[in-house]
């Protein structure tokens, strides 16, 4: 048969167009299944009332609390600490021993498995830091988790910002960290950004790492102080979908349909910070 | 454009800058090889040369910039005002030898800003103070009366060569002592080329200017002196209207007359 390269050309494409749209699939039927099945549960009470009846009725507030507590409390650590380590690595380091140990060890941070800081969180924080089953032993876990993302797109955001911008301010007499501090870092925030809500997603969404460290089976109240345990909502919805029988379909899709919501409202107050900022950026 | 007459003697001033058996490597790469160069006080000096000949090297230099690259090694002296440079913290050196790139490089900031951002760093806060300097330091680079009402739009509203005198302009307003201009025309047209050459003879009366230039018939309007660089030699540096009239060299005459470059 002799080879028709517009034929070629028309299969390639119909190849290339199904893979893109069988990707798209995935995302649209998890939105479709979980809104069609979990809207009918949501209600005002759902929202602000405990849980009741061993989690079967009542509402999933605490678990809501807990979430944005631990999402809050990772980002608070893991945001200045994963910055300042990547504006050492992209604008300090030299090419050496340390700076090489240090970047593997964060290629190596990203690669761990989230039940394994699950357990690193239990020995270190809860156990050895006796820091207890606690809302901040589980913040301080997770944002340990979300560190490599912080930082991986931190140091790209500020490796973006043109280098004659700082020759330009170091030709008038500013510091290293003048620079960074006046012209490197405002014009990265929008990459730094992009990184916290990568991160700030992952946080929210991980069940393994808080396991072990914060997530309370079920405690219808609301937290005390950062030293007491909370219950989080990845957690409650494994914990009513497979722990406790008889529990209604419509709440356990209701739950996983509020952890989306949640997750989307954190991420877009993020996105307009970061538009906020992109509108200021020209050149 | 008006052409300046050159100083009859150039030995009148008393030298600002004076580079001493200056060698540069950038790795294994010879860079600049031997130069000896005297630049004397409120005058313009072009460095003209063909492309990797080491011109912009050593304007570079002369404020430091250098040193940022990896592998950068210099041997032989730099002094200015019989300071060497190298004994000078380079925050302050780096205050008293003002860069004005090959393009345009605003910040990405407002027009006040731009030039409110050296003032600030030496710690200048009050805002009247750096109002009256933006509008100096504007007037002297000729760009005042063209941006006066709209200080606070982004800086790349502008168009190039305005960009270009708005640099001219943040370079002066941190009070340098020398101006290191690096091919600053390149990427204007010819009116606005015209405009930012009318500031450099009118700074001149202020200050000591170094000029690097791809455009000979640059160097030769504005210029007191020429310096001919070749593949990171100094060939022959005088007065600009002999190295014009009469060089002594073969090879700048080739160069001017732009048989090759």
């Amino acid at each position: 048969m002799k080879r028709n390269p517009q034929r070629t050309e028309k299969i390639a494409f119909f190849i290339l167009l199904l893979s893109a749209l069988l990707v798209v699939m995935p995302v649209c039927l998890i939105i479709f299944i979980i809104i069609e099945k979990g809207i009918g549960a949501l209600s005002w009470q759902f929202l602000t009332d405990i849980p009741r009846q061993g989690m079967r009725a009542g509402g999933i507030f605490p678990a809501i609390i807990g979430t944005i507590y631990l999402v809050t409390g990772a980002i608070i650590f893991a945001l200045p600490l994963g910055v300042l380590a990547a504006v050492y690595l992209s604008e300090y380091s030299k090419d050496n021993f340390l700076t090489r140990m240090i970047k593997l060890a964060i290629v190596n941070l990203a690669g761990v498995p989230s039940v394994v800081y699950g357990l690193f969180g239990l020995a270190l924080f809860v156990i050895f830091f006796k820091l207890g089953v606690s809302i901040i032993s589980g913040s301080l876990t997770l944002g340990i988790m979300i560190l490599p993302i912080i930082i991986a797109t931190s140091r790209e955001s500020l490796e973006s910002v043109p280098y004659i911008f700082r020759e330009v301010s170091f030709s008038l007499g500013a510091s290293k960290w003048h620079t960074i501090r006046h012209v490197v870092l405002p014009n990265a925030i929008p990459g730094i950004l992009t990184g916290t809500i990568l991160g700030l997603s992952r946080a929210a969404g991980e069940t393994a790492p808080i396991l072990f460290t914060v997530a309370a089976f079920y405690l219808p109240r609301l937290p005390k102080s950062i030293f007491d345990q909370v219950m989080a909502l990845p957690y409650h919805l494994y914990v009513i979908s497979t722990q406790v029988p008889n529990v209604e379909e419509k709440i356990r899709f209701g739950t996983a349909f509020v952890l989306l919501i949640l997750v989307l409202l954190m991420n877009l107050v993020a996105i307009i910070i970061r538009y906020q900022f992109r509108k200021k950026k020209r050149w | 454009m008006n052409k300046t007459v050159p100083k009859s003697s150039g030995s009148v001033n008393h030298p600002k800058i004076t580079a001493k058996d200056l060698h540069i490597w950038f790795g294994k790469t010879h860079v600049l090889k031997a130069v000896n160069l005297e630049i004397g006080c409120n005058e313009i000096l072009s460095i003209i040369g063909p492309a990797n000949s080491g011109k912009t090297t050593f304007l570079r230099t002369l404020n430091r910039l250098n040193e940022l690259e990896a592998n950068f090694k210099i041997s032989g002296s730099i002094e200015l005002d019989n300071q060497n440079i190298f004994n000078i913290d380079v925050e302050s050196l780096r205050k008293k030898l003002g860069m004005v790139f090959a393009l345009p490089t605003p910040l990405p900031l407002s027009i006040f800003d731009n030039v409110a951002y050296g003032p600030k760093i030496h710690s200048i806060k009050d805002k009247n103070k750096l109002r009256k300097i933006a509008e100096d330091c504007l007037k002297e680079a000729y760009l005042w009366d063209e941006v006066k009402d709209r200080l606070g739009e982004s800086a790349y509203k502008l168009s190039g060569g305005q960009q270009q005198r708005l640099c001219i302009a943040r370079t002066l307003a941190v009070k340098p002592e020398v101006l290191l201009f690096d091919e600053p025309c390149s990427g204007l047209d010819p009116i606005s080329t015209a405009k930012v050459e009318e500031a450099m003879l009118k700074l001149k009366e202020n200050y000591t200017i170094v000029l690097v230039t791809n455009n000979v018939k640059q160097a030769a309007r504005v210029s007191d002196k020429t310096a001919f660089f070749l593949m990171g030699e100094l060939v022959e540096m005088d007065e600009t209207n002999k190295i014009f009239t009469a060089p002594r060299h073969k090879k700048t005459e080739d160069y001017i007359l732009g048989r090759f470059g």
